[in-house]
Parts: C-alpha cells; sequence; structure tokens
C-alpha cells in the first residue's frame, strides 16, 4: 500500500526521472529557440519599421502657414540602428540552427553552436541594453544636460519602440536559460561519460 | 597543468575584481561644476539612470568577484560558480553597453531629437566617465577569459 501510495518503486521513479532528463535534452532547446526566434524576430520588425512623422505650423509669414514635417525614425539614433542589427542577427542565426538540428549531431557540432548561443546572447544583451539607455532618456529627458523629452511629441514612436525592446529583453532572458541549459546538460553528458 | 590552471583562474578573478572596483569608483567620483553665460552646469553621475546602474552593476561584479575567490574549487558550489560567472558577465555587458550609448550621445549630440552635445562644456567629467568605461571594459575582457577558462574545464573531456 505505501509503495502504491507514495512516491513509487524504484523503477517508477527512475522512469520518470529519464523521461524528464529526456524532455530537457530533446525537445526543450527546441521549444526555447523558436521562442527566442519569435522574440527576436518580432523585436527586430518592430523596431525596423519604428517611424513617425509629424507636421507642424512653425511660422507665418503674411497669411500663409509654414508647416514643417519632423519624424522620428530609428535610424537617427545610433544605439537603435545597432538593436535592429543585433536583434535581426540573432533571429537569423536561430532559424538557421532550428533549420540545421537534423544535422547537427557530433559533439564538435554541440560545442560550436554553444560558442555561438553565447556570442549571440551578449550581442542582444548589449543592443537592448543601450537602446533601453536612448529609450529611457527619451521619455525622462535629462534636465541637467537640457535634453528635452521626445516621447510626449511621439506617442507612437516611443509605445512600439518600448514594445520591441521588451521582446528584445524576453529574447535575451531565454537565450540566457537556453545557454545555462545546455552548459548543463553539456557538462552532465561529459559526467556521464566518464 | 590544473593547478597552474586554477592560480591562474584566481589571479584573473582578483584582476577583474580589481578593475570593476577601479570603475565603479572612477564613476561613483566624477562630478564637475561649470559655468557659461551665466548658466551654471552641475555634473554628476546621479543624474543619469545608466550610469548609477553602471556604478551598482561594477559593484556588484567587484563583490561577487571576491566572493568566489572564497570558495574552494571542488565543492559543490563550483556548478552554481559557473552559472552565475555567465549572470554576472552578462550584467556587466548590458552596464557597458548602456553607459556607452550614452557617453556617444553626450559627446555627438542627436540632431534630429534637438539634443546638443554636451561634452565641450563639461569636459573633465567626460574625461572620468571615459575612464570608468575603459576600465569596466577591461573587467569585462577579464570575465570573458574566466569564461573561457570555464569551457576549457568543462569541454576539454571531449577532446581526447
Amino acid at each position: 500500500m505505501a509503495i502504491e501510495n507514495g512516491k513509487g518503486g524504484e523503477i517508477g521513479s527512475s522512469n520518470k526521472y529519464s523521461k524528464f532528463k529526456a524532455k530537457m535534452t530533446g525537445s526543450l532547446p527546441v521549444v526555447l529557440r523558436v521562442a527566442i526566434l519569435l522574440a527576436t524576430g518580432g523585436a527586430t520588425l518592430g523596431m525596423g519599421l519604428n517611424k513617425q512623422s509629424k507636421t507642424a505650423v512653425v511660422a507665418v509669414v503674411g497669411t500663409t502657414p509654414i508647416s514643417q514635417t519632423f519624424v522620428a525614425q530609428f535610424q537617427d539614433t545610433p544605439a537603435f540602428v545597432y538593436f535592429v542589427i543585433a536583434n535581426a542577427i540573432a533571429s537569423f542565426y536561430n532559424l538557421l540552427v532550428l533549420v540545421l538540428q537534423p544535422h547537427l549531431k557530433g559533439k564538435a557540432h554541440n560545442i560550436w553552436v554553444l560558442i555561438f548561443d553565447m556570442v549571440v546572447m551578449t550581442v542582444v544583451a548589449t543592443g537592448a541594453a543601450a537602446a533601453a539607455s536612448i529609450a529611457e532618456l527619451g521619455k525622462n529627458g535629462n534636465q541637467h544636460a537640457r535634453w528635452n523629452p521626445i516621447c510626449d511629441n511621439f506617442g507612437a514612436f516611443c509605445c512600439r519602440g518600448a514594445i520591441a525592446l521588451a521582446e528584445s529583453f524576453v529574447g535575451s532572458l531565454l537565450l540566457l536559460i537556453l545557454n545555462v541549459l545546455s552548459t548543463v546538460t553539456l557538462r552532465k553528458n561529459v559526467a556521464a561519460h566518464d | 597543468m590544473a593547478k597552474a590552471l586554477r592560480a591562474c583562474v584566481f589571479l584573473l578573478r582578483l584582476f577583474a575584481a580589481a578593475a570593476t572596483l577601479v570603475a565603479a569608483v572612477v564613476m561613483a567620483t566624477s562630478h564637475e561644476t561649470t559655468s557659461y553665460f551665466g548658466f551654471t552646469m552641475e555634473a554628476k553621475f546621479q543624474y543619469t539612470s545608466s550610469f548609477v546602474f553602471f556604478v551598482i552593476a561594477n559593484a556588484i561584479a567587484s563583490g561577487y568577484s571576491l566572493l568566489v575567490l572564497l570558495i574552494p574549487s571542488t565543492s559543490s558550489f563550483s556548478r552554481l560558480v559557473i552559472a552565475t560567472d555567465v549572470i554576472i558577465g552578462m550584467l556587466l555587458t548590458s552596464a557597458v553597453a548602456a553607459t556607452g550609448a550614452l557617453s556617444e550621445l553626450g559627446k555627438n549630440g542627436n540632431q534630429h531629437a534637438g539634443w546638443l552635445p554636451i561634452c565641450g562644456q563639461i569636459h573633465e567629467f567626460c574625461n572620468h566617465v571615459m575612464g570608468a568605461l575603459i576600465c569596466a571594459f577591461v573587467g569585462l575582457l577579464i570575465y570573458l577569459l574566466i569564461l573561457f577558462h570555464t569551457f576549457y574545464v568543462v569541454i576539454n573531456p571531449l577532446f581526447p
């Protein structure tokens, strides 16, 4: 009775553990990669297509008003350009790994994938950090440097940029989880072979 | 060979702790007041969130490095240290990236947003920030070397 109702016999628990291990090493990395692809791809598109123009009357000469169009686009800020490029690199790399997944069976392949994973994670993290720093400045301005905030004038630009930034942060976090998982499973495989 | 590697990593962590500590201190002591055209302009690191994050991140990294030096490498914490090494490296990376973005803005301004460059007025502050950035970058490179060593120790058995 205790064996049936309790934690189960030794055979039952080892089955559960092996199933869990199979899931961690098999399907979880693929699911993570698909999620990362979606997140970084969405961030790239969201910031890459981010543009807002506003027309305002600047002066009145006689009776004719002169209007000027002010454009907010991501190309004006180097940090946002780097953000788009970094997320594009990450999404292309993950797409490549997902497509080549059946062919990557050897140990050397796994190590190169892990190394490139770490590089891509760093690139995405730096892109997100730089863009977040500039976005905070655009939202709050800096009174001491006499830099005025721009989000009150270009609300849609800021909203889309914020969504892209949030997606990139999620992608970066998932990349971190994927890296830690890969390192731990690699270490476990090494320990199992020894 | 293994002993030499361990001594090497010990030294690297010591250097990383020193570099990040210096970066945090240099940024925290950056302060300049100038006056031009009758305006007094004061530049402190607290006025910018990115710089505050930079100081905090470097302080955390420095404290963590010193803490890890006290852990013997054969204890059960060594696996946790591998994961936290990656996390602290990411923290340092994002701090350097955010401060770098803001420094570039301070140096060149952004014409389209109407933000004028301010490094011309607060030259000493800009130099201070540049020094702190360089120190943190060196600390980051040392952390990268530490991560490479972790890789070598983990992956080496796979290359017989």
